[in-house]
């Protein structure tokens, strides 16, 4: 076994003990938030697509990696902009709570 | 220039842990996406220069990026926030899609013969990848509703699935020790991609959440494995973060349907007909029914109403109406809360997000464990399309597919007002006692139109 590999596999260990401890305290009301943000980023596979497509030369590996780096990037990108469009409504909702509690009179 | 992209990586590595760290908190959580959102862009231009680009390379890079961008920009952009659930999944899908198909192109550059540091990886990234893929495309499917949300069960189900994983194995031995050729691994792709789909037909539209989240830490897992096919360190660590608080994240939601992953997942099998025996039984029953009027002047004369809210009122947008019908009633001097079930809607935390939109304030919405005792002192549970957050069965019949569920205790209040398109039974497909209760009245209609006709009777009472 290399040394490469040995490295490698240190980070993947240590990786799993940090994504566990790191969310184990979350509230029910952002599991779905959550998701979606662990799902943006796992969008990263970007970074494998684009390593792929780059040395593209055979008519095989251009059609392998066209369509890798276009359904990576729908991830990377609408993942991150989704979970920015959940996570905008609770904002409201917490800048609504802190101020006063008195209900803020409405627009409409 | 090495060095610079791995201290690149170990930026983007950190900026990830942090932006979880921030996403399980709710006043920092949309900064935690910015923080993630920023290591993506760190991770990325770090990679570039290190690559020897074709021309061709360029252009599909180019092409590639523009089409994506686009897609996932108008998507996420456009849904509705009903909608969101099943965006998710397909996001998560394509994501597994691409992990496949670089181990593919991965496992063409190797020739036949590999190392097996590098095409156990490999073999892996394809198989979880695929499973992924198509798995998050049938989740879709059944939350858009293109296809039935009830589980698809069928004799030997259990066997068809069997032999497909030994099939899996079987080409993946095949792959590893006697040669790597394009035939094997195309094979691999194909059964990983039946698997998929055969593994979530039977789990019911309801739990697709839970499902998701499972298929979300799979995707997690094929990126790392990819990750080291290409001795990429940025794969490694993102992909095994999203693999691990994915995992976590799967469990704690099982846990707040007080169901194990196992049930959710292979519950379907052998409950069939428990359950269809239990549906004709309770044929030709007869419910209440009133009119808007009655129930208006029921509301206006109440000290206590709960309000519960369910995926009905996300999909007829009557968040607003209801918020109104809710402010009408505090001038009569009712008290009136919102029971926010752990599940209510179609995910975890659906009802907070719509309530929030309509400006709901964040005191009335009450998470179940601090309003389940409270439901005996209200004179009136609004239930605006909710079902199988408050199915007695979920206590009482050990045979149902939902037995276990913490459910909100709406049985408990004097009156319940159930507002429902049809006697339809809800997302897990099985009847509610609660609507053939005596202290129950139905008010079938769209939940917005209805929620109308209420505020119009409760400012006329």
């Amino acid at each position: 076994m290399n040394n490469e590999l040995l490295n490698e596999l240190t980070f993947f260990v240590l990786a799993i003990f940090v994504g566990i401890e790191v969310i184990s305290k979350v509230p029910t009301i952002l599991h779905t938030p959550l998701m979606s943000g662990t799902n943006a980023i796992h969008g990263i596979i970007l970074v494998g697509a684009i390593v792929i497509a780059a040395g593209a030369d055979s008519p095989v590996n251009i059609a392998l990696g066209l369509v890798a780096v276009i359904l990576a990037t729908t991830n990377v990108v609408g993942g991150f902009v989704v979970t920015d469009r959940m996570l905008e409504m609770f904002k409201g909702r917490q800048t609504a709570k802190a101020p006063t509690p008195t209900p803020t009179p409405k627009p409409k | 220039m090495t060095t610079l992209i791995a201290i690149a990586y170990l930026i983007a590595a950190v900026l990830f842990i942090l932006g979880l760290r921030q996403l399980s908190s709710p006043k920092s959580a949309r900064n935690g996406n910015f923080t993630a959102a920023a290591g993506m862009v760190i991770a990325l231009g770090a990679t570039l220069p290190l690559l020897h680009f074709t021309t061709a390379g360029v252009i599909i890079i180019a092409i590639g990026v523009v089409i994506g961008g686009a897609v996932g920009t108008v998507g996420a952009r456009r849904v509705k926030m009903t909608a969101i659930p099943q965006m998710v999944a397909l996001f998560n899908g394509v994501g597994g899609g691409a992990a496949a198909l670089v181990a593919v192109a991965e496992l063409l550059s190797f020739g036949a013969h590999p190392a097996f540091t590098e095409a156990f990886p490999s073999v892996f990234s394809i198989v979880i990848g695929s499973v992924s893929f198509a798995g998050s495309m049938v989740a879709f499917a059944k939350l858009q509703e293109l296809m039935t949300g009830t589980p698809i069960t069928y004799p030997g189900q259990q066997l068809v699935n069997g032999l497909l994983a030994a099939a899996i194995i079987g080409f993946a031995v095949a792959v590893l020790v006697i040669a790597s050729v394009p035939f094997s691994f195309v094979s691999l792709m194909v059964l990983a991609l039946v698997l998929g789909v055969a593994f979530v037909l039977p789990i019911g539209g309801a739990d697709m959440p839970v499902v998701i989240s499972l298929l979300n830490a799979f995707t997690g897992l094929a990126v790392a494995a990819s990750g080291f096919t290409l001795n990429n360190f940025a794969l490694i660590v993102a992909g095994t973060l999203v693999g691990a608080s994915g995992s976590l994240l799967t469990k704690l939601m099982s846990d707040a349907m007080g169901r194990s992953l196992a049930n959710v997942l292979f519950g379907a099998f052998g409950q069939v007909h428990a359950g269809a025996t239990a549906v004709a039984g309770k044929e030709g029953r007869s419910v209440r029914t009133a009119s808007a009027e009655d129930l208006g002047t029921l509301l206006a004369y109440s000290q206590r109403v709960i309000i519960v809210p369910g995926y009905g009122l996300a999909v007829a947008q009557a968040q607003h109406a209801v918020r109104e019908l809710a402010e009408l009633l505090e001038k009569r001097g009712v008290d009136v809360s919102y029971a926010i079930h752990p599940v209510a809607g179609r995910m975890p935390g659906h009802m907070n997000v719509l309530l929030a939109e309509a400006n709901v304030p964040y005191e009335q919405l009450k998470e179940m464990d601090e309003i389940n005792d409270e439901f005996k002192n209200a004179d009136v549970v609004l239930v605006v399309g909710a079902n199988d957050v408050v199915n007695p069965a979920a206590r009482s019949s050990p045979g149902s597919p939902i037995y276990g569920m913490p459910i909100l205790n709406a049985d408990q209040a004097k009156n319940i007002v159930f507002m429902k398109r049809s006697m339809r039974p809800g997302f897990a497909g099985i009847d509610n006692d609660l609507m053939f209760d005596p202290k129950t009245i139905m008010f079938f209609g769209d939940a917005k139109d209805s929620m109308a006709k209420l505020i119009n009777a409760v400012k006329a009472a």
